[in-house]
């Protein structure tokens, strides 16, 4: 494999379509397939075509403890939090000013955020624990009287941790505040039941669940009624929530991946797990270590580690053979460190010297083993070239050194 | 499974066009903004579709935006052009999309919205364009061929009198590309929308072709995909389609127009036979592909359904509006009676129709009519 491609461990930035979810997809384009447009109601071609989208949204909504009639599909996690959080501020801006977030989230959520800034809303970006959880009472001590929204997100992308959205949902209920979680990360890798969680609405995202980019849904809750000012209009698709043809192959692409990932995810978990261990079992009695976040409260796949004194930039040129990356996609053309490391108090070196290694569904133990062999090597071999490393090893306090300026 | 002639609603994809996305989609995985291989070559495929998309429509590939759709493309613009600081007022002809005029009437203060009446061939003429124009006009949108009617409108002659009065121009080409010469340069327009399910590329996949002056804001927040025009991961299967349909679309025009036009023809000349039926926009300009027709006496959903039963997949008017029950936008802005216009029949011919399809519609159409002048129309649809 690593002659011919690197061995991929980015499943947190995107995943492979699965082999199964293509071979539906393709029977739902061409025209020996069923290739209609589901809004038309006139002929055979549109019902069938609306059949297919309908049994595509069940098989989604079952997978998260959902009813199909809460599911509005659209085109990616990214444009799901666009519509929640401003359709939910621009819908009950009579209600208050105020939404809170994390300063932790996605950029799709804390970009909006940034939005509704600068149309006049109030925005409180809460610091995470060093763990990267949310502490309660910090959260409720940011809830006020004119908070219309909460946005928490369930699975960091970067670092992989779980917020306890059961809990952050009873605090807003019982606060009559409307709570929207980020769940693009989670589903076929931690259980949600929104039926009894006190979720009010939910992005999805395909393409993280071996399903196809450019789509993803948004559980908006049925009861007790949660009402969204649309974002996109011109047809009234979608209930009116979200306007544009349904593009057929795509949400049936992800009614499979969620049907085959309800059917796999305890299996998966344990055999993902497992990696994942191995991983860090080969790495961790490496000197100056240190995985970012909460190391059990995580999913399986995730690990994000920094190799202190190693430049984070140079480590991915020196791990070409590895698909990894320093963070999140969505970031990762900026040299920045990473905005969530920052976030969790690590320092700049740190954060700079961060990977994130996310494992999948065709990891094999082969993998992971080169990359722990690979990954030890060229840590080693930077910190050799590294004069901060070697001040390091003969016991130089580097916080103490006072760097000329230039 | 019936004939299908509804290919203004949507085109089955082209055999090549998935060859082209399949890669893409299983062996090449990657996020297009990973700097790693994966994530390069996704990159890379979506810069290729860039230049197949441009090319078919004469702009430059750093002017194409990549949407979910035509619909996505038509708000980017509505909205995002009311949101910028330059535009508080803006035109649109009375027949457009949807999904121009349902964004235009969401506007709240930042933006006024003015109607450009069309005459009764549906066509918007220099004059009803200059009526609609007031002194802080700053945008005109004018779609290149409507969905229902096909009627083609004269976008350079508007775009001209746009620009002498200091006017930013766009058009919806979502039925045009693909069905006649489009150019987004020598129609010297600001922004023009396309989409990619309606020239035989995948559904899921639209741009906005944007000269970088016309003051736009995004729609959707969180990343730097596509000049900040758009957030989120890049569908990139299907932009790789809708570039590949695209190219075959540019190299394939000349023969799908003759193609569809010989049908067309055939149709209409079947039509003519017919005393009940009155073809829409019958003088104007029309898409190769598009004729829309009103049968007086007869309800169009009933006629649907008969049609359907009979084997043969129209509909009435747009794909986005079916099932409702009011008159189309489109014939009322025409002047057509409320009672004509509710027993609408779209057809709309793809590449791989034929015309033995035509005779199945001629036939079928004979038969729900019962006109005593059946063999007459065959034999004048000379088929």
């Amino acid at each position: 494999m690593s002659d011919k491609h690197p061995i991929y461990l980015d499943y947190m930035a995107t995943t492979p379509v699965d082999e199964r979810v293509a071979e539906k997809m393709c029977s739902y384009l061409t025209r020996e397939g069923v290739f209609g447009n589901p809004a038309s109601r006139s002929h055979a071609y549109g019902w069938e075509a609306e059949a297919a989208v309908e049994e595509a949204r069940k098989n989604i909504a079952t997978l998260v403890g959902a009813n199909p009639k809460e599911i509005v599909f659209t085109s990616g996690a990214t444009e799901s939090d666009n519509l929640a959080i401003k359709g939910v501020a621009h819908f009950y801006k009579k209600n208050g000013n105020h939404i809170v977030t994390c300063k932790t989230e996605h950029k799709a959520v804390l970009d909006t955020c940034r939005q509704l800034e600068r149309e006049g809303y109030e925005v409180t970006y809460l610091d995470p624990e060093p763990d990267g959880l949310v502490d309660l009472n910090k959260l409720e001590d940011a809830l006020r009287d004119d908070t219309i929204l909460v946005s928490i997100m369930h699975v960091n992308n970067e670092i992989g941790v779980i917020q306890d959205i059961a809990a952050i949902g009873e605090l807003c209920r019982s606060r009559k505040i409307l709570y929207h979680v980020d769940a693009a990360q989670s589903p076929g890798k931690v259980a949600i039941n929104l039926e009894e969680l006190k979720v009010d609405l939910m992005s999805f995202s395909a393409h993280k669940v071996y399903g196809p980019k450019g789509v993803g849904a948004l559980y908006v809750q049925r009861k007790p009624r949660v009402r969204l000012e649309a974002q996109m209009h011109g047809g009234g698709h979608e209930r009116g929530m979200r306007s544009g043809t349904l593009a057929t192959h795509q949400i049936v692409g992800m009614g499979e991946a969620f049907r085959i990932a309800r059917e796999e995810m305890e299996a998966e978990s344990d055999r993902i797990h497992t990696l994942r261990d191995r991983l860090w079992d080969g790495l961790k009695d490496m000197e100056e270590v240190y995985v970012n976040g909460d190391l059990d409260q995580r999913i399986p796949g995730n690990i994000n580690i920094s190799f202190n004194f190693v430049e984070g930039e140079s480590l991915l040129m020196a791990l070409k053979d590895l698909a990894i990356s320093s963070g999140s996609a969505c970031t990762s053309a900026s040299l920045e460190p990473s905005y969530v490391l920052r976030a969790l108090g690590r320092n700049d070196e740190l954060a700079h010297s961060s990977i994130r290694f996310s494992i999948g569904r065709f990891t094999s133990e082969q993998d992971v083993d080169y990359t722990i062999d690979h990954v030890r090597t060229a840590v080693e071999k930077l910190r050799e070239l590294s004069p901060l490393w070697d001040m390091y090893k003969d016991g130089i306090d580097l916080e103490s050194i006072e760097w000329a300026a230039h | 499974m019936a004939v299908y002639l509804d290919h203004n609603a949507t085109t089955p994809l082209h055999a090549d066009v998935l060859q082209a996305m399949l890669p893409v989609m299983q062996s090449m995985v990657g996020n297009p903004s990973s700097l790693h291989r994966f994530g390069r070559m996704q990159k890379d495929a979506i810069e290729r579709a860039r230049e197949q998309v441009a090319q078919l429509v004469d702009a430059h590939p750093d002017q194409v935006v990549f949407t979910s759709g035509g619909t996505e493309a038509n708000n980017l613009l509505v909205k995002g052009a009311a949101a910028s600081a330059d535009i508080h007022r803006m035109a649109l002809s009375m027949v457009e999309h949807m999904s121009m005029l349902e964004p235009a009437a969401d506007l709240g203060d930042e933006c006024a919205v003015d109607y450009i009446a069309v005459d009764e061939d549906g066509k918007v003429t220099a004059q009803l364009l200059e009526q609609a124009i007031r002194p802080d006009t700053r945008l005109v949108s004018v779609m290149s061929a409507n969905n229902e009617t096909g009627v083609i409108q004269d976008i350079r002659s508007l775009a001209e009198i746009a620009a002498r009065n200091k006017i930013w121009f766009h058009t919806d080409a979502s039925q045009a590309a693909g069905k006649i010469e489009v150019s987004f340069k020598d129609w010297d327009v600001h922004a023009m929308t396309i989409s990619s399910h309606k020239l035989y590329g995948p559904l899921g996949a639209g741009a906005l072709i944007v000269d970088k002056r016309l003051p736009l804001h995004a729609l959707m927040h969180g990343g730097a995909q596509e000049h900040r025009l758009r957030a989120g991961t890049e569908n990139v299967p299907a932009i790789a389609g809708f570039g590949a349909a695209a190219e075959l679309a540019k190299k394939e025009l000349s023969d799908r127009t003759a193609h569809t036009l010989n049908l067309r023809k055939a149709l209409e000349r079947g039509l003519a036979q017919m005393p009940s039926v009155t073809v829409f926009a019958q003088n104007a300009e029309r898409l190769p592909n598009t004729v829309q027709f009103g049968v007086s006496g007869f309800d169009g959903e009933t006629l649907l359904m008969q049609l359907d039963r009979m084997g043969i997949a129209v509909s009435s008017g747009s794909a986005c509006t079916s099932g409702k029950t009011e008159p189309s936008h489109v014939l009322k802005a025409m002047g057509v009676a409320d009672e004509l216009a509710l027993s609408s029949v779209r057809v709309s011919f793809g590449k791989d129709n034929s015309i033995a399809d035509v005779e199945k519609l001629l036939r079928a159409l004979g038969e729900i009519i019962d006109t005593t002048s059946k063999s007459a129309v065959m034999m004048a649809a000379n088929v």
